[in-house]
């Protein structure tokens, strides 16, 4: 049977397709050099996935180096606070090296064990997914080289000093906007340049058919123990499930099992920097078009010849002018609201957290926070928020004390 | 004229007997009426093809002397569209030098496909190089330009295996580009034995024509990549001397009159590379 392209499909969970395709989205857009490889990992990856010992093996080092599963905690003095909805919080920021980035960290340094690469590179914003790639490098005996822009080491000092405790070699990216899109590209340009016996670990649900597919599959763990764990806590699915969006890793990770689930809704929350109506933001979906870059298609900050624009976000981790594929289908199709928060916003939201909870949550996650902030005063008691809390603000304070004209 | 007039320059060449030397430059570098200018140099100065780099943002498959070009047109102001108006004007005055556009997807696909392609030919171009579009990406691009009779040119790498090639070669036309080593543009220079096996190794799955590029920067190794390839492509030597000279200061024809000076060393060098005919 023949059906309209923008039907509801049986599932929300069956992409990509066989060309890595997320409706108009994903694909495979990268230099020839690169193809052989990528369709090497896509097979080397489809074999691992089903293969038990390597389900084993990832199952042992999430268990016992990053410390899953991360707890469901009630936010209680945040619940209370706002006076309306149940928020929960998946404390991602307790893994090992204090972010969600580590899960997909160890699944992918295992497949390039598998795969018999001697090497590793990686791409960092916020420097997390640098620190969890150093730290997997390190545990693996690899040799590791993270590109990151100079603007992003920077604002996260205390990731670079990290990462090269770890062994790294950090690589400071002086190119275009000098943030995670030039990592990005620069990233590319190792890797195409020392293709036979390097692994590129990529960080986000974005780039080139399959990394969109794997790191949502090494993420969706998230979303997983989270959905057991509110059967447990509260006897049935949440209401709402809140995540910020960059690439949108930790965002896909918390909503891919609950895709399929109707009543579950869900809100992505893009930077919104100075603010939509400003232009300096990071908000792909809401101001950006589709376009081709990084290896996949997808929406994009450009201007009217094609060109990339600069994104801008307080956080490192937001500040990418794209967006990982299957968010952009989850948005054409509407199964996921894509919503936006300011850095004022989000400073605001990491403060109140802080000193009602204890918990200093990553600027990313205040993201999602300060969309909290926003929705759950006036939701019923009997309404249960679920937000990732996708990782620890540490690494933050410098950026936040400058923010809030304090001297550290 | 399209494919045609790269089918025509290399069997031209066949006939003299000797390589084709291909000139990159970026569109619009460092700005309009210079970039004019240097174009219309090319074929005087000796060069038999010339590729006409797209500026964007983000070239991935670019080292820094691309990287650089680009962004000094990108400075300028320059658009797609005034790089289609740039071919527009050069083919006022030269009616048979091709010129390929190489660059990368996004501002094509932003511009819209079959505008471009109309526009495109219009304008006097005569095949595409698009480095993010491999095989895999042929519907988006590559099957509508050749059915618009522009050349699709495939790019094959020293990765691109056996089993691999005659995909890369289906859907491709003109000449076939091959990529001398893994890395990007502007990288070390190739080594010319492993480059000549490898000539020979395409040219037993295509008999369309071989041009060979990444690290060519003198005459000298564009001399001895010519020895067994149908062209030598040189692209950031060129580029890098366009940033030097306009850092000096020099633009429109001094600045053209340097640059095609040495472009004339490099088909100088071509030349030099004569061979039987086949």
């Amino acid at each position: 049977m023949v059906q309209a392209a923008s039907a509801t499909p049986n599932s929300f969970r069956t992409g990509p397709d066989e060309h890595g395709h997320f409706g108009i989205h994903g694909g495979r857009f990268v230099a020839e050099t690169l193809m052989p490889l990528i369709l090497d990992l896509e097979k080397a990856y489809e074999t691992a996935r089903k293969d038990p010992a390597f389900r084993a093996e990832l199952t042992y080092f999430l268990t016992h180096y990053v410390g899953r599963p991360s707890p469901l905690y009630f936010a209680e003095r945040l619940t209370d606070h706002f006076g309306g909805a149940k928020i929960y919080l998946k404390r991602e920021e307790l893994n090992h090296t204090g972010a969600h980035k580590i899960n997909n960290c160890i699944g992918q340094i295992l497949l390039a064990k598998r795969m018999g690469k001697k090497r590793i590179i990686a791409e960092t914003g916020a420097g997390q997914h640098g620190v969890a790639t150093a730290t997997v490098a390190a545990r693996f005996g690899l040799p590791c080289t993270i590109y990151m822009g100079e603007t992003d080491i920077e604002r996260q000092s205390p990731n670079v000093f990290r990462m090269k405790l770890l062994g790294a070699e950090v690589k400071s990216v002086t190119s275009g906007s000098r943030t995670l899109k030039d990592a990005m590209n620069e990233a590319l340009r190792d890797w195409v340049t020392t293709v036979e016996d390097t692994f590129y670990i990529i960080g986000t649900v974005a780039g080139p058919h399959p990394y969109p597919a794997m790191v949502r599959d090494f993420q969706a763990v998230i979303g997983h123990e989270a959905k057991a764990q509110m059967m447990k806590a509260e006897g049935r699915l949440p209401d709402t499930l809140v995540a910020c969006v960059g690439g949108g890793s930790n965002a896909l990770g918390l909503f891919h099992p609950f895709l399929d689930e109707p009543d579950v809704r869900m809100d992505a929350v893009e930077a919104a920097g100075l603010g939509l109506e400003t232009g300096k933001h990071a908000a792909s979906l809401a101001k950006g078009r589709p376009g081709v870059l990084h290896g996949n298609r997808t929406y994009l900050l450009q201007d009217d010849d094609g060109q990339i624009i600069e994104a801008h976000s307080i956080s490192a981790g937001l500040d990418y002018p794209g967006i990982g594929p299957e968010h952009s289908w989850l948005h054409d199709i509407g199964r996921v609201n894509f919503v936006s928060a300011t850095d004022q916003e989000a400073l605001d939201a990491f403060q109140l957290c802080a000193r009602l909870e204890g918990i200093i949550p990553a600027l990313e996650s205040s993201h999602a926070l300060a969309h909290v902030a926003r929705i759950a005063g006036d939701l019923p008691k009997d309404h249960v928020i679920l937000v990732n809390l996708s990782g620890r603000g540490d690494k933050d304070i410098f950026t936040v004390a400058k923010a809030l004209g304090a001297e550290l | 004229m399209t494919v045609a007039r790269i089918e025509a320059r290399f069997a031209a060449l066949k006939e003299e007997g000797r390589p084709g030397l291909v000139v990159f430059v970026t569109a619009g570098d460092p700005d309009l009426e210079t970039s004019l200018e240097v174009i219309k140099g090319l074929p005087a100065a000796g060069a038999d093809l010339i590729e006409l780099g797209m500026p964007f943002t983000d070239p991935m498959a670019d080292g820094p002397a691309i990287q650089a070009a680009g962004l000094r047109a990108l400075n300028g102001g320059q658009t797609l569209r005034k790089t289609l108006d740039l071919v527009r004007r050069f083919r006022e005055d030269d009616a048979t030098a091709p010129i390929i556009l190489m660059g990368y997807f996004n501002p094509i696909y932003s511009y819209g496909v079959a505008a471009f392609l109309t526009d495109a030919k219009m304008a006097g171009i005569d095949g595409l190089i698009v480095v993010d579009l491999p095989t895999e990406e042929d519907p988006e691009l590559c099957l509508p330009a050749m059915a618009e009779d522009l050349a699709f040119i495939r790019l094959a790498t020293p990765t691109t295996d056996e089993a691999r090639l005659p995909t890369v070669l289906r859907n491709t036309s003109g000449f076939v580009y091959y990529v001398s080593i893994n890395g990007i543009t502007g990288s070390a220079a190739p080594d010319t034995a492993a480059v000549s096996a490898a000539v020979t190794r395409l040219k037993g799955h295509t008999d369309l024509p071989v041009a060979v590029g990444f690290g060519i920067r003198t005459p000298e190794q564009a001399a001895a990549i010519g020895a067994t390839a149908d062209a030598a492509v040189v692209g950031s030597a060129v580029v890098s001397m366009i940033g030097t000279a306009a850092a000096e200061g020099l633009s429109g024809p001094d600045l053209a009159a340097r640059v095609n000076a040495f472009v004339a060393t490099l088909a100088e060098g071509v030349r030099g590379a004569r061979r039987s005919a086949a």
